[in-house]
């Protein structure tokens, strides 16, 4: 964790913000976001301060370590440097690389370790010691539900990494949580029928998933789009998150008279299961007259290569993917791709995506207040950021684009040409209702300006 | 009774790498008095000596091939590696799709001389220390270990396939008697489970019948009297330390196909395989590899569909029940001795 000096200065300036916000009625603080004091953590005159939380140890710190590449790439670009990136492509012309509101942004790192007391430890070391003014980062559902919950309670904004979960966005939402990440039930959506298509209707699935919140969610979403269809789930399997050998779980697949084997896993658990199930020699049996197969509804680029060879063919769905063709995503992996040597995965892509919103939202807003910019995002509509026309919706703070299905590739040319796009599924099939079920028991509530 | 047999297999394979663990921890404990928290680190590093000679056997020169483009579009470098270079493209070919079982004897040297630098290095300044004291520090050394391996390997599995010819799986069924696929097994699987039993039956041979194994048990049984009759007692130990440190090894090369080597994998076993050496009895290397097996295969069971909907959950416990029972009704565990750890 980097540390920025504890100025006189700053503590009068906080203090006279926290005075002023006691004094000012509320009914003043409303539509006055322009005021620069009455939240916070407001930034000085010369610099404002980001804090990019990601795990740096733990099992996803290889996907830590790309977050924090994007990151800097932003930061970078945002300052004015490298070739500017998608600033160029961002359909919101505001940000011209003379930082954020004209201030220069540096920013401050934590470790979440992949746990969400430590995260909630390290956004609240950032937000209280380095003072922060928004949070963001993560490779884990339950890690961005932890930070979501306290920046709401600190009053500073959160803009998610890669999480996965239908209830970061649901159950679990904040308004002062933004999350530009696909979810489970937009994977669903998107792969039911690709998989109709591929391997037919009247597929009896087997779902092996790993026992906590995301793994549930995912699993409630494929189970749902896939019987959309027309399969029959013959049973779902809980597996521990700490399990490294899943082939006591995967021999009842074989006499299940399950022709489909679903992994909701993610990262080692993958990894672990999927190699296991090919072990087993699934790929090469024949149920129902049917040839088996496997699907791994959430893939990762970086943890797909963990897996090797026993990813080609397999079906899955990513929230983005380098050699995508449009004008932003060349852009962007030319950018990454040049100064760190290789293309830069999903999750580096999402948080890249999540600064540069931000940053935007400021530089519309003409404020770093909390409530002003969750005003700024509510409803926007932008384009140029790789993913095609996106809406970030006002109702549950979820962006809205395509969504990727992908495709183990059969002959990959490099380490890192692992998947292949099978199909961009339109937005119009993957969104849904604000009150749909499984994103219900949420409230946003209100902005948290922190005074 | 496919499913039961197939449960029992898996149990078996499992049982393997818990009962070599266990069989190393054992021997460190019997002959140092030393509980070694650090020996699922040595798994660990046995596992990352099967993904080095895959990269050394890999190690490759770049062509750049105008005709093809990289992801940034410009002309593609083509790795080739040495050895196919050297030997031709079959046998090249074949030298690296082999690098898991020659990457065994990669590993032996190694493994002696990391169990060596380890015991003369920081262990031998805790044999009169308390078990406390010597838990702490090896249990900091392995992490310290498998930090230095993840900040050179990363943090993400890799891949350290079989090779092609014991790839995929067999029906066993068949061969029993069952219907054609019944019970499908895959085949590096068995090859895993063989292997554990001739390191086992090695160790105990290597104990048994020669006059180093034969000092050692004596020293095992009454150190102060083999060092009376003056024999150097301390220098055959650390040589065991070594030899607990290449079974380690060697069982982590071998569990390479099996899943992918991680930085953590050493963590993920060794607190079972403490619980293997407890139900085992301290310091006995029969019951270490009993406890070892017969732990795996509950495991096994435990995660049978039909059994947690009966008790749900009991595949994460079960280990541990048993550990309970067993402790409860044999103190001293399967196979313990009398007065070990019981001063």
């Amino acid at each position: 964790m980097s540390h920025t000096k504890l100025t006189r200065r700053g503590v009068l300036k906080t203090s006279a913000g926290f005075g002023a916000a006691l004094a000012t009625p509320t009914v003043f603080t409303g539509a006055s976001w322009a005021s620069e004091s009455g939240y916070m953590n407001a930034p000085g005159d010369s610099s404002c301060t980001l804090g990019f939380n990601v795990p740096q140890t733990g099992p996803y710190a290889d996907e830590g370590a790309d977050e924090l590449r994007a990151y800097e790439l932003a930061v970078e670009h945002l300052n004015g440097g490298g070739d500017g990136g998608m600033l160029s492509t961002f359909s919101s012309q505001t940000l011209d690389g003379t930082g954020i509101l004209g201030r220069k942004v540096e920013y401050v790192t934590g470790d979440t370790q992949t746990k969400g007391d430590a995260a909630r430890a390290s956004a609240k070391s950032m937000i209280e010691k380095d003072g922060a003014i928004m949070i963001t980062g993560g490779s884990s559902s339950s890690v961005a539900v932890a930070v979501q919950g306290l920046c709401q309670e600190a009053g500073v904004i959160f803009m998610a990494g890669l999480t996965h979960s239908n209830d970061t966005t649901g159950k679990d939402r904040k308004a002062n949580g933004f999350r530009h990440f696909f979810n489970a039930y937009m994977s669903g959506a998107a792969l039911a029928p690709v998989l109709a298509n591929a391997y037919g209707s009247g597929r009896k699935a087997y779902h092996l998933t790993a026992d906590y919140n995301w793994g549930w969610t995912q699993e409630e979403s494929i189970k749902a789009s896939t019987e959309a269809v027309g399969w029959e789930t013959v049973s779902a399997v809980r597996t521990p998150l700490a399990a490294t050998d899943f082939s006591s779980y995967i021999a009842p697949v074989l006499n299940s008279g399950a022709d489909v084997l679903v992994l909701n896993h993610y990262g080692g658990n993958m990894v672990n299961s999927l190699t296991n199930a090919v072990q087993f020699g699934l790929r090469d049996k024949e149920v129902n007259g049917k040839n088996f197969e496997i699907v791994v509804p959430l893939y990762s680029r970086l943890m797909a290569r963990g897996a090797g060879e026993n990813v080609k063919g397999i079906l899955g769905s990513t929230n983005w993917h380098w050699s995508l063709s449009d004008d932003g995503s060349k852009t962007f992996v030319r950018s990454f791709g040049t100064k760190y040597g290789f293309p830069p995965s999903q999750a580096a892509h999402t948080v890249y995506c999540q600064t540069l919103l931000y940053a935007d939202a400021v530089n519309r807003a003409g404020t770093f207040n909390p409530c002003g910019v969750v005003e700024a995002l509510e409803g926007f509509e932008f384009d140029g950021l790789g993913n095609g026309p996106t809406l970030y919706r006002a109702d549950d703070h979820q962006c809205f684009k395509d969504v990727l299905v992908v495709r183990g590739k059969e002959n990959p040319t490099s380490e890192f040409d692992v998947l292949e796009v099978v199909e961009v599924t339109p937005v119009e099939q993957v969104i849904y209702p604000p009150d749909h079920p499984m994103f219900a028991g949420g409230d946003l509530g209100t902005c948290n300006p922190g005074v | 009774m496919d499913a039961v047999i197939l449960q029992v297999l898996n149990g078996l394979d499992k049982g393997s790498a818990y009962a070599l663990i266990a069989l190393g921890l054992t021997l460190i404990f019997g002959t140092l008095g030393v509980v070694n928290f650090a020996h699922g680190a040595l798994f660990m590093i046995g596992a990352f000596c099967a993904v080095t000679l895959q990269r050394i056997l890999t190690f490759s020169y770049s062509v750049i091939d105008e005709t093809q483009k990289d992801f940034l579009g410009n002309p593609l470098k083509v790795e080739t590696p040495y050895v196919v270079s050297w030997f031709g493209e079959a046998t090249g070919n074949s030298i690296i799709d082999w690098s898991v079982p020659l990457a065994i004897l990669f590993s032996i040297p190694v493994m002696i001389a990391v169990g060596f630098t380890m015991e003369r290095g920081l262990i031998k300044h805790f044999y009169k220390r308390p078990h406390a004291d010597q838990i702490l520090v090896t249990f900091g050394l392995a992490i310290v270990l498998q930090e230095i391996v993840k900040a050179y390997y990363g943090a993400n599995p890799i891949p350290t396939p079989a090779p092609d010819a014991l790839t995929g799986s067999f029906d066993f069924g068949v061969l029993i008697g069952f219907g054609e696929n019944a019970i499908i097994y895959p085949i590096w699987r068995l090859v895993y489970f063989f292997f554990a039993l001739a390191i086992i039956f090695m160790v105990f041979a290597f104990l048994r019948f020669t006059t180093f194994g034969m000092v050692v048990r004596a020293g095992m049984a009454d150190r102060e009297t083999v060092g009376l009759l003056g024999i150097n007692i301390d220098r055959r130990f650390t040589i065991m330390f070594a030899v607990a440190a290449c079974v380690a090894g060697v069982a982590g090369v071998m569990y390479t196909p099996i899943n992918s080597p991680n930085y953590h994998m050493g963590m993920d076993f060794l607190v079972l395989s403490f619980v293997v050496v407890v139900v085992g009895g301290m310091g006995s290397l029969p019951g270490a590899v009993l406890a070892g097996f017969l732990l795996g295969v509950l495991e096994a069971f435990a995660s049978m569909n039909e059994i947690k909907a009966i008790v749900p959950g009991i595949d994460q416990i079960i280990i541990y029940l048993v550990a309970i029972a067993i402790l409860l009704t044999r103190p001293r565990g399967l196979m313990g001795r009398r007065g070990v750890m019981e001063e």
